[in-house]
């Protein structure tokens, strides 16, 4: 039987806003699949996002939604875990608004390792604004605000995630629709901040500027681009210039969860103080 | 009979806070605030509350609101460029209705200006810092005491109104020590939102047809519903269409506007048959009551207006004043900004005069007498 999308959307909230071409919808059902799957009590979740293309997806599906302000889900997310640490609190976030101008909320959210689960569709672009470059626009690429092409240094979004100590980092893409299925519920069911970059296509306002003849040619680029991290690892060099890992990149255990060690914390003073009284 | 201590401004603040039921802070270092975020970081893990030191003020104010919206009652404390960079999240809470209390400590300069020294040079931006047309409600304590008691009221204020609440008070008074009675609870009232009392299905949380203040469902309590800085519909999603922003924006307006008789607080000193007033608030006031004093002394008919809410601003009674008194005179700790406003409502009725000083000391009551000697 065919899954049944509509009982997580809002009434009357469709048609999205997405160009066609666009692969957001198809990680957005991936999202629902998942969540379904999992049997979480949807009065439990609240998705947490900024400003772009990708921070619209909260306002289609019947959750606590919460859009917020340019880069700033994850640092209105801290709150929302921190009030209610035992709700599920994901993030859905795009590449500028991740990286960029809510740079400095990712990396300190990975630091604390809080219960956060950050979803970053990574489309290389700022797409809702026309394309101008982000800081995952690869370099050479042409924005309307690079339009010499880009001359700026792009961020490695696993790496950074991993470096400012997420301890759950992967990597899948839009087009690999199934595996991504397998991506997600690996960060939803880590306790801890994990963050899944997910590869997207953003033919309107920069594949079409970029040699991508159609929405399908980006597609293709995924598929060749992106090899399973257990295969990538194998390859010698010379054979992963220009590819990227994808699965699950970096995983740590171990590491406390920020409100479980905050609220521990606030127990063990509490006892402390009623001893002393 | 309450508690009786010797507290800083700062710390009677963050009592304040707990009394009206804080159990959220987000916040970041910065001069001369800091003692507000101290004390929280040692009181809110005794009581399970949450104490976060963000990374910057940014998100300090966003994890406030996601608190709030959580259904805490929630605090961030500031000072002058904190609270610029608040001003983004600041709006977000404004559109949204999300009740919590921005304490700004003001200090004196643009950019990073006298950190240590004092200021009432932000009273322009706690009204118009953020972008767009927005209701501002914001309270100016003078003393240690106020400072408790006015932080409990902001708490109150912003749960009623559905409304972030700004408390600016200045360095000195944010120092300062003084004696003050900590009420026992039950005491000072203690306000909580409006919950819905709907079935969730028939929930609108922008729902105007009530009233202005539309009932606020807190996350995960079975209320899934959207919230975001677009303008929005009654249903909470994003509406980009007149004539509703309009009627929307105006009822933002309207909630603080049309309650102006319960927002709005002042001390009126020796006003009765006053020929000149002086029109001061925060240490500035303090040093106004002084002066007026020892104009009365002299045999100089001097009387204080001290306003408590400085936003929405009092404006009938300033008007009222300017029809009885010779003149007023407006000290404070910038080069002229809330004079504007005095003006504004005197209509040209009275003379009105500035009094202004930005090196970091206080306005002394010796100045003040000396323009209200000037004015008489």
């Amino acid at each position: 039987m065919a899954f049944n999308y509509d009982q997580y959307i809002r009434g009357g909230k469709l048609p999205h806003i997405w160009c066609p071409g666009c692969t957001y919808g198809i990680v957005f059902k991936s999202i629902l699949r998942v969540i379904d799957a999992m049997k979480l009590d949807r009065n439990d979740i609240a998705m947490v996002s900024g400003i772009g293309c990708a921070s619209r997806l909260p306002g289609y599906v019947d959750f606590n939604t919460l859009h917020t302000t340019h880069g700033r889900a994850l640092a209105f997310a801290t709150g929302l875990k921190m009030a209610k640490p035992d709700k599920h609190v994901m993030v859905v976030s795009g590449d500028g608004d991740a990286t960029a101008i809510g740079g400095n909320h990712f990396i300190h959210a990975c630091r604390r390792n809080i219960d956060i689960k950050v979803l970053v569709f990574n489309n290389f672009i700022y797409g809702m604004t026309g394309g101008q470059y982000s800081p995952t626009t690869p370099s050479g690429h042409l924005a309307t605000t690079m339009p010499y092409g880009n001359v700026d240094p792009s961020f490695n979004i696993p790496e950074l995630a991993k470096g400012a100590g997420a301890t759950l980092v992967a990597r899948g893409t839009a087009y690999h629709a199934a595996g991504l299925d397998r991506l997600i519920t690996d960060v939803m069911q880590h306790k801890g901040l994990g963050v899944l970059e997910i590869i997207n296509a953003c033919p309107t306002t920069h594949g079409r500027r970029n040699k991508f003849k159609s929405p399908t040619d980006m597609l293709l680029w995924m598929k060749d681009t992106f090899i399973p991290v257990a295969a990538f690892d194998k390859l010698p060099p010379e054979k992963t210039a220009g590819k990227f890992p994808m699965g699950v990149l970096y995983r740590k255990e171990g590491i406390p969860e920020y409100c479980e060690t905050y609220y521990g914390m606030a127990d063990r003073v509490k006892k402390q103080k009623e001893g002393r009284a | 009979m309450g508690k009786i201590k010797l507290l800083q401004g700062n710390e009677a603040c963050a009592e304040g806070a707990l009394y009206a039921g804080c159990n959220f802070f987000g916040g970041y270092p910065i001069t001369p605030s800091t003692e507000v975020a101290e004390y929280l970081a040692r009181r809110l893990p005794l009581i399970g509350g949450a104490f976060l030191q963000m990374e910057d003020e940014i998100a300090a104010m966003a994890a406030v609101i996601g608190g709030a919206l959580a259904g805490c009652k929630a605090l961030t404390a500031t000072s002058g460029p904190g609270f610029s960079l608040k001003q983004e999240n600041l709006g977000f809470g404004m559109l949204t209705e999300v009740p919590c209390v921005v304490v700004n400590v003001m200090r004196g300069g643009p950019s990073t200006g006298v950190p240590t020294g004092p200021g009432q040079s932000d009273i322009m931006q706690c009204k118009w810092g953020t972008h767009g047309d927005h209701p501002v409600i914001c309270l100016t304590p003078a003393y240690v005491q106020e400072i408790f008691n006015e932080t409990v009221r902001a708490f109150n204020l912003s749960e009623k109104y559905r409304t972030p609440v700004i408390i600016a008070f200045d360095e000195i008074v944010g120092h300062m020590r003084e004696r003050i009675e900590i009420p026992d609870p039950g005491v000072l009232p203690v306000v909580n939102r409006t919950k819905p009392t709907c079935a969730p299905a028939d929930y609108l949380p922008y729902d105007d047809s009530k009233g202005d203040v539309p009932a606020m469902a807190n996350f995960f309590e079975g209320y899934r519903y959207h919230v975001t800085g677009l303008n929005h519909g009654t249903d909470g999603f994003p509406v980009n269409a007149s004539p509703r922003i309009h009627t929307d924006e105006l009822r933002l307006i309207r909630k603080v506007e049309q309650n102006r008789a319960d927002i709005i607080k002042y001390e009126e000193y020796l006003l009765e048959d006053a020929e000149v007033a002086v029109f001061a608030y925060g240490v500035s006031g303090r040093s106004a009551k002084t002066a007026v004093e020892q104009a009365r002394a002299e045999g100089i008919k001097a009387g204080l207006f001290r306003p408590l809410t400085i936003w929405p601003f009092p404006e009938d009674e300033v008007a009222a004043l300017s029809k009885r008194v010779k003149g007023i005179v407006v000290p404070e700790l910038s080069l002229g900004q809330i004079i504007f406003e005095v003006d504004r409502c005197a209509k040209g009725r009275c003379r009105i005069e500035g009094l202004y000083r930005v090196d970091g000391d206080p306005i002394t009551p010796a100045q003040i007498l000396a323009k209200v000697k000037e004015v008489k």
